[in-house]
């Protein structure tokens, strides 16, 4: 890192509280010229059945390290400055973020290529798993 | 030997806990531990699940020789995002 890099350019949490999309990328520090994030949303259908909501169970310890192996990696492959993932676990409702990344970086190109690369590493990677619970009130493990 | 061995999502349902101890002989692979884990304390909903292992919250291949003391953790396939 440089030395005018400060400690939220790359972070990784696990949290269970609400994420707030418009603070987690306003603290950013404004020095790269794109800005790029990615939310996933507990969305209301999945496989044609009604969903209320997602419970997300977690290895919480390992969760956070292999996020930060997963954002190490990323900061060596691209040409990136700050990346920074959020994941949310416990009970959502419908439309709630339950994975929220950033990546800034001097071009859009590195960073749009640098956030797809991202969430497929947090999707095949992170050990977390997900429930859905469906209007009919059965749950399924996904 | 004693494994700590850690149950998430659907394994800790079928199992209903969310660690246990199992005492497997010297030499024996996480795989392996898996696959008796499973046989008499799985069902129809989790035999076959294509299983990763982790050993101190570190991926580590089935072939791994289990060390006395070590925790792992059986990881069914992730869904996160």
């Amino acid at each position: 890192m440089d030395a005018q890099s400060t400690s939220n350019d790359m972070t990784v949490e696990i949290t269970d509280d609400i994420i707030d999309t418009a603070a987690f990328v306003g603290e950013l520090r404004p020095d790269g010229g794109a800005v790029v994030t990615f939310s996933g949303v507990v969305r209301n259908h999945n496989d044609g059945r009604e969903v209320e909501g997602i419970h997300y169970d977690c290895y919480r310890e390992m969760a956070q390290r292999e996020g930060e192996r997963i954002v190490d990696g990323i900061k060596e492959q691209f040409d990136v400055r700050a990346v920074r993932l959020v994941h949310r676990v416990g009970d959502l409702n419908v439309g709630e973020v339950s994975l929220l990344v950033v990546v800034t970086a001097a071009h859009r190109g590195d960073a749009f290529a640098a956030i797809e690369a991202l969430v497929e590493l947090v999707k095949e990677r992170m050990p977390i798993w997900k429930k859905e619970r469906y209007a009919d009130k059965e749950s399924k493990w996904l | 030997m004693r494994i700590d061995v850690l149950l998430f999502a659907r394994l800790r349902d079928v199992i209903s806990a969310d660690h246990l101890e199992f005492e497997v002989e010297e030499g024996t692979t996480v795989s392996q531990l898996a696959e008796k884990l499973m046989a008499s304390r799985g069902d129809e909903r989790v035999r076959g699940l294509p299983l990763r292992y982790a050993v101190d919250e570190t991926f580590v291949p089935g072939d791994y020789r289990l060390r006395d003391g070590d925790s792992v953790a059986l990881i069914p396939p992730v869904s996160g995002g």
